[in-house]
């Protein structure tokens, strides 16, 4: 058994129906993100890397790009699928939600800040929420870098993060990337967010 | 002059069972067609509106204007993609052709294995494209995204689509299953008349 696991999913395949469904839920999960595991494990294997997954992230510039690639899907997807649940949507209360409109004006505007990300991203990649230097920010990362790595050209600590790659919308959504991008808002758990930002803030 | 959507050179059903119709309903009649409208879009009023495809691929790149580069790009690569595909296809590269791979690449079947092992390897999206420098030598040059042989100065002479929508719908995940389909298909014929 390697050294990193895949997380089970914290719902059923089915639970974000019809807004994602159960098989791009099933295959993401069980092909894409356990491929990843699989193909980090052997990366650390191959290259005598050391640390916790965050850890080597952080320091994804001194690390091979097996680490870099594998790493960033392994923790990207386990971030993921947290931030999503069923009886999802809304809007974010508390804090959060006055940290988004003292930083965006609106709840709206953000939104639509972040769905411009993550319909703009070209290719595979993600779009994100993070906190940074400038408090929160918006923006993406191509394939599966992670805003925390060390070499990220958005940088910061996730708080919400939206997987764009083809594979996690094509078999409802195909080519119509911003639908997809639309209906996930409904499956946002912005409990789950709000703990992110209180970690981080 | 708009740029416009080049029809198949074959029907949609013809490349069965390595791709299905419907694949080709969304590949060619919206991913394909979607490149072309944004170039028109992002190229309308400017210089690159008059100039030929390829002449704007290698501008646009130069210039850093992603937005029209992309779009051109993916246009000319999914155009040269689909002829690099035939329902006579498949078998070995012959002549010049078929020589100047077995110099290359030790024998056809050392040049399938590493082009495939490139392909299935390829992180992200992208092309894998064997290509020709100035000299004549052949390379087999995975890229991403819409990044083409012609902005490294070298001729495209066959590619394989690895986007995940290129697959997705007939091969899930199953990305080198894919690619290893394509050598049913390849138009050596085609790829034969690039290197001139």
């Amino acid at each position: 058994m390697g050294k990193f696991q895949l997380p089970d999913l914290p719902y059923a395949y089915d639970a974000l129906e019809p807004n994602i469904d159960a098989q791009t839920m099933e295959i993401h999960h069980t092909k894409h993100h356990q491929g990843y595991v699989n193909k980090l494990n052997k990366a650390v294997e191959d290259s005598g890397a050391d640390g916790s997954l965050e850890e080597l992230l952080r320091n994804a510039s001194k690390h091979s790009t097996g680490v870099r690639n594998n790493g960033g899907g392994h923790y990207n997807h386990s971030l993921f699928w947290k931030v999503m649940g069923p009886g999802g949507g809304g809007a974010p209360q508390g804090e959060l939600a006055d940290a988004i409109n003292a930083k965006f004006g609106s709840f709206d505007k953000f939104k639509e800040e972040f769905s411009n990300a993550a319909a703009s991203r070209f290719g595979s990649g993600w779009a994100w929420l993070v906190v940074n230097d400038d408090g929160l920010a918006v923006g993406s990362t191509p394939n599966q870098d992670s805003p925390i790595m060390d070499l990220a050209d958005f940088k910061g600590e996730p708080v919400l993060g939206l997987d764009v790659w083809e594979h996690a919308y094509y078999l409802k959504y195909q080519n119509k990337r911003p639908d997809y991008i639309a209906n996930w808002w409904n499956v946002v758990n912005w409990d789950a967010v709000h703990e992110n930002f209180k970690k981080v803030k | 002059m708009a740029f416009t959507l080049p029809d198949l050179p074959y029907d949609k059903t013809a490349l069965k069972p390595f791709l299905s119709e419907e694949a080709f309903d969304y590949h060619h009649g919206k991913h394909h067609n979607a490149y072309v409208q944004k170039l028109n879009a992002n190229a309308e009023g400017t210089d690159y509106e008059s100039m030929a495809l390829e002449d704007v691929v290698l501008k646009s790149y130069e210039e850093k204007r992603p937005a029209v580069f992309n779009n051109a790009a993916q246009h000319w690569n999914h155009s040269f993609f689909w002829n690099c595909m035939s329902p006579n296809g498949g078998g070995a590269p012959k002549g010049k052709l078929g020589e100047k791979i077995a110099e290359s690449f030790e024998s056809f079947e050392k040049f399938k294995e590493t082009f495939a092992t490139q392909a299935a390897g390829l992180f992200g999206s992208g092309w894998t494209w064997l290509s020709m420098h100035e000299d004549g030598k052949l390379e087999i040059l995975p890229l991403p995204n819409a990044e083409t042989p012609l902005v490294h100065d070298q001729k495209p002479i066959l590619t394989i689509d690895v986007w995940e929508h290129a697959y997705y719908i007939d091969y899930r995940n199953a990305r080198p299953k894919f690619v290893e389909g394509f050598w049913d298909v390849v138009d050596w014929d085609f790829a034969e008349k690039q290197i001139g």
